[in-house]
């Protein structure tokens, strides 16, 4: 007997949708190669391969068929977003360790594809600047030019971490000195100083925001993320950093700021919509955005970590199905009643 | 004529592979070697068969009577001798049996005495009723009986007549060429169902991408005379479900609670239509019906075929190719595999499909919901796929209902754009049947406590009386017996029948008489027989209680689909994993 109707099916597959994932993400990844150097393709191929590793080891304790899983490329998402959001001179087995982790942990211990209630990257991310805060911190220094080599050799250990080859991020740095401030630095003078902070949001980080804007304009356009994530993420980020803004532009960075720098544009498009782990429908879709971009900024600013969007998402993934059950939309005929 | 359009939300645009069966004009298949007619062909009361094995039978005379309201009667497709009035097996995905009458052909074609008729001069009651006795049912896949659907609202006025020329799913074009080349014989048989339920406006909706349909239909109209409007619809599947084509023409959403004449409107297919035109005015009951046959076949065409023909003949006149493993009935997104290619084709039959690898490709392994949400967006009653999925896999069936499980319409569009290869329609019907069997059970199980409660009461109160009676009647006899033999003897002790007579009482609040007679052989006796009795009796209703005939108060819909359900548990026994059986075609089309 062959498979009932529908006969016809649409030509998709789990694998196609992360494939287009991992394509929208190249404008950004590209962006960030030029700013930080060949660095982080190291760190993508390491974290892939981590993640193909750990996913094969888990399938084959959990009995589950081989080939098909690990073709369905959910895993290679969660390793290159990993190795997006950590530093890109982390040495490698901290890359690895945490990819390792997500997979194991965070994915098939909760079941595997589909089930894990907290996306994955994100809570390697936590997990890893808990247990290593001062390598999770330690970002290239700005202008730092350095060839493969030398970066290979520093993430693979056989380089001395020197200090000075690392700083902050820009929005760590400015959260640092605004937090020292007595007044003396303040964020015009900060911005003014181009050096660091180039247009934006940090020389170059504008434009590896940018590339991911375009990859998630991509994928909204090819129908695998809805507008409501992103526009309510960014919608929230820009309404709180406005305001807090205009009421003291001299401690507070601009929107523009805030939406440019950090993991902003990576979590609005590529990180809050992971359908796995966030809301599916259309109102919870944009709660969820909303609270992520608004925790987001809470704790990037008034918290203890460089960047809040790794939390933020995962808090919000903790409110999700609440959230899912509380906004269900009402059906076809029904919409009075609703 | 503009007219504002309405959205439905979600909906799949599939490859229409339309064009391959509409090149060649309607043709009429042979009448084949023998018509195998099912009796129960329309959604209610299966027809009683009135003819017998031995009987000539001339073209459109009836051989099976309707049963009740909603039912419709079913006549012989051509003249002949009537083999048997046998079981044999349905074009239906459980593969069971149902009365069929088995007819050989005796070549003629010869008709009954036809009577044409001028409807307008009959009242509208005997209209419905003659199209009831034609047997004219809903002819795009639901087969309801079209005349029980003719009758309007008694509160809410009638504003639009929607007739349903969309035909949205993939391969099917029987009604697109019908309404190319019989355009007004569907237009008159609108006037009809126009004339009974006198709606304010008709709306004849035609997808976009039949062209030609729409304009000879405009033609059509024109030539009539009516000022029924033509409308082309976009083409989105389903668009030609009943309620999606509602909504596009005009604006209203009918919920799976309510009748569509609530909401002032009603929706006829137009193969419906011009079958009820040929019955009311020439007198020609639905003896066949337009079939699209295409596929892996060499010769893709539209054929009007005779009910009752066996589909791998009527296959056969389109050549298939020999790689050919099954035929759809149906379209490919809500048809199903017929169990034997034997099987006849019956009112419900629009569309053959010879299946292959090549046209249907075997599916993808299934992979774990990644709650996408694609289902979601596609769904047209803007359901939640993935949450029923998840439900009805955890058999919490609950759950799927309050997440509107049966608002479902089984239109696939869902399982179509997953990207996990789930078939999620499976699950659907799965937990549909499973919810459905669970309420009769219950249902069975609370009538048949209430009926036996009540039984058993009325039947110890009646052991009751009879113990009663007889105690007493003994008691006096004793009483008298004893008096004339011993005056002063008799002992005002408890009697040995009252515990019995009490205890067959016992649970009634009939009263227990105080049987305060002496001990006797008789009264013993008498009252020992009336706590046998009322034990057999117990007994009886206990056994009557197991076999419930709950089944009376159900519509016609609930009938057929728990007929439909228990064919498909049948069937589930039969191959066996859960979820992924073969189901039955549901109908979001009139
Ligand atoms: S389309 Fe498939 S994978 Fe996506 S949410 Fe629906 S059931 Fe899950
Ligand atoms: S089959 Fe049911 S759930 Fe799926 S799209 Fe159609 S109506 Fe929605």
């Amino acid at each position: 007997m062959f498979a009932p109707a529908p006969f016809l099916l649409k030509d998709v597959s789990v694998s196609q949708v992360m494939i287009q994932v991992c394509v929208a993400l190249i404008p950004g990844i590209a962006a960030y190669a030029s700013l930080v150097g060949p660095a982080i393709l190291v760190q993508l191929v390491i974290a892939t391969l981590a993640a193909l590793i750990a996913e094969a080891l888990m399938l084959k304790v959990c009995r589950k068929p081989m080939a098909l899983f690990l073709s369905d490329g959910s895993a290679i998402v969660t390793a290159w977003l990993i190795a997006l959001t950590f530093p890109p001179l982390a040495p490698w087995w901290l890359i690895a360790t945490g990819t390792a982790f997500a997979i194991v942990v965070a994915k098939h211990l909760y079941g595997g594809l589909g089930q894990n209630p907290f996306n994955p990257a994100m809570v390697a991310f936590a997990v890893c600047i808990v247990a290593f805060p001062a390598l999770m911190s330690q970002w290239p220094s700005v202008g730092l030019q350095l060839g493969l080599i030398e970066q290979m050799n520093i993430i693979l250990g056989w380089a001395p971490r020197v200090d000075a080859l690392t700083g902050a991020t820009p929005l760590d740095a400015m959260k640092t000195a605004l937090k020292l401030g007595d007044g003396s630095f303040d964020v015009t003078t900060l911005l003014a100083n181009q050096d660091i902070y180039g247009n934006f949001a940090g020389r170059g980080w504008e434009w590896v925001a940018a590339g991911y804007l375009l990859g998630g304009l991509w994928l909204w356009h090819r129908k695998l993320i809805t507008w409501h994530v992103p526009v309510a993420f960014v919608a929230s980020l820009s309404l709180i950093s406005g305001a807090l803004w205009i009421y003291n532009p001299s401690q507070f960075a601009s929107p523009l700021f805030h939406l440019l720098s950090g993991g902003a544009m990576l979590g609005a498009f590529f990180i809050a919509t992971d359908p796995v782990s966030g809301c599916t429908t259309p109102r919870g879709k944009l709660i969820f955005g909303a609270g992520c971009g608004l925790l987001a900024y809470i704790i990037r600013v008034f918290g203890g970590y460089p960047d809040g969007v790794a939390f933020a998402v995962l808090l919000m993934n903790l409110c999700a199905p609440v959230i899912d059950l509380l906004t269900q939309p009402p059906i076809f005929g029904m919409k009075d009643k609703a | 004529m503009l007219m504002n359009l309405f959205k439905f939300k979600g909906g799949v645009k599939p490859p229409t592979n339309k064009t391959q069966s509409v090149t060649l004009p309607i043709a009429v298949a042979p009448i084949p070697s023998r018509l195998v007619v099912p009796l129960h062909q329309s959604i209610g009361g299966t027809p009683r068969p009135v003819v017998q094995a031995g009987d000539k039978v001339l073209k459109g005379q009836l051989i099976g009577e309707a049963d009740g309201w909603i039912s419709a009667a079913v006549h012989a497709p051509t003249s002949g001798t009537v083999l048997e009035v046998a079981m044999h097996t349905q074009p239906h995905p459980s593969g069971l049996d149902s009365l069929c009458v088995v007819i050989e052909p005796d070549g003629k074609d010869e008709w009954i005495a036809r009577d044409l008729v001028d409807y307008k001069s009959m009242a509208p009651e005997s209209v419905r009723e003659k199209l009831q006795q034609s047997g004219v049912v809903g002819l795009g896949g639901a087969v309801f009986p079209t005349h029980g659907k003719l009758t309007a609202s008694k509160t809410v006025p009638m504003d639009e007549l929607v007739i349903n020329g969309a035909e949205c799913e993939p391969f099917i074009t029987c009604d697109d060429l019908l309404m190319r080349e019989r355009a007004e014989e569907v237009v008159r048989g609108i006037g009809i169902f126009r004339d009974l339920l006198q709606p304010k406006k008709v709306l004849i909706g035609i997808e976009d991408n039949k062209p030609e349909a729409a304009a000879a239909m405009r033609a059509a109209v024109e030539a009539v005379g009516e000022d029924f409007v033509v409308v082309q619809v976009p083409t989105l599947y389903p668009a030609g479900g009943a309620k999606q084509l509602i909504r596009v023409l005009t604006g209203k959403e009918v919920p799976a609670s309510k009748r569509s004449t609530d909401l002032g409107v009603q929706c006829f297919n137009v193969a419906t239509a011009y079958t009820a035109w040929r019955a009311i005015a020439q007198g020609e009951p639905v003896v066949s019906r337009l079939v699209t046959v295409t596929g892996n076949v060499g010769e893709p065409r539209n054929y009007e075929v005779l009910i009752g023909t066996p589909m791998d003949e009527l296959l056969k006149l389109a050549h298939p190719h020999p790689d050919t493993d099954g035929i759809i009935m149906g379209g490919p997104m809500m048809g199903f595999l017929v169990p034997d290619r034997r099987v006849p084709v019956i009112k419900a039959t629009n569309c053959l499909i010879a299946h292959d690898e090549r046209l249907f490709p075997p599916k993808a392994p299934e992979m774990p919901c990644i709650r996408c949400g694609a289902c979601a967006r596609a769904c047209p009653h803007e359901l939640q796929p993935f949450e029923m999925y998840w439900f009805s896999r955890a058999k919490n069936f609950g759950k799927t209902q309050e997440y509107n499980i049966f608002d479902c319409i089984e239109c696939g569009c869902c399982s179509f754009v997953c990207p996990s290869r789930i078939p999620l329609v499976q699950y659907f019907r799965f937990a549909k049947s499973e919810i459905w069997a669970r309420e009769r059970e219950k249902n069975a199980a609370d009538q048949a406590k209430a009926r036996f409660e009540f039984k058993q009461l009325r039947e110890e109160r009646e052991k009751a009386e009879k113990a009663e009676k007889l105690a007493k009647a003994a008691a006096a006899q004793a009483a008298k017996k004893a008096a004339e033999a011993a005056a002063a003897a008799a002992a005002p002790a408890e009697s040995a029948a009252q515990p019995v007579a009490a205890e067959a009482a016992a649970p009634v609040t009939a009263p227990v008489p105080p049987a305060a007679a002496p001990a006797t052989g008789d009264a013993e006796k008498a009252a020992k027989m009336a706590t046998i009795e009322a034990a057999m009796a117990r007994a009886k209703a206990q056994r009557e209680a197991v076999q419930p005939k709950n089944t009376d108060n159900l519509t016609p819909e609930q009938q057929k689909a728990a007929a439909d359900i228990e064919a498909r548990r049948v069937a589930a026994h039969l191959i066996e994993p859960e979820p992924a059986q073969p189901a039955a075609p549901p109908d979001p089309k009139s």
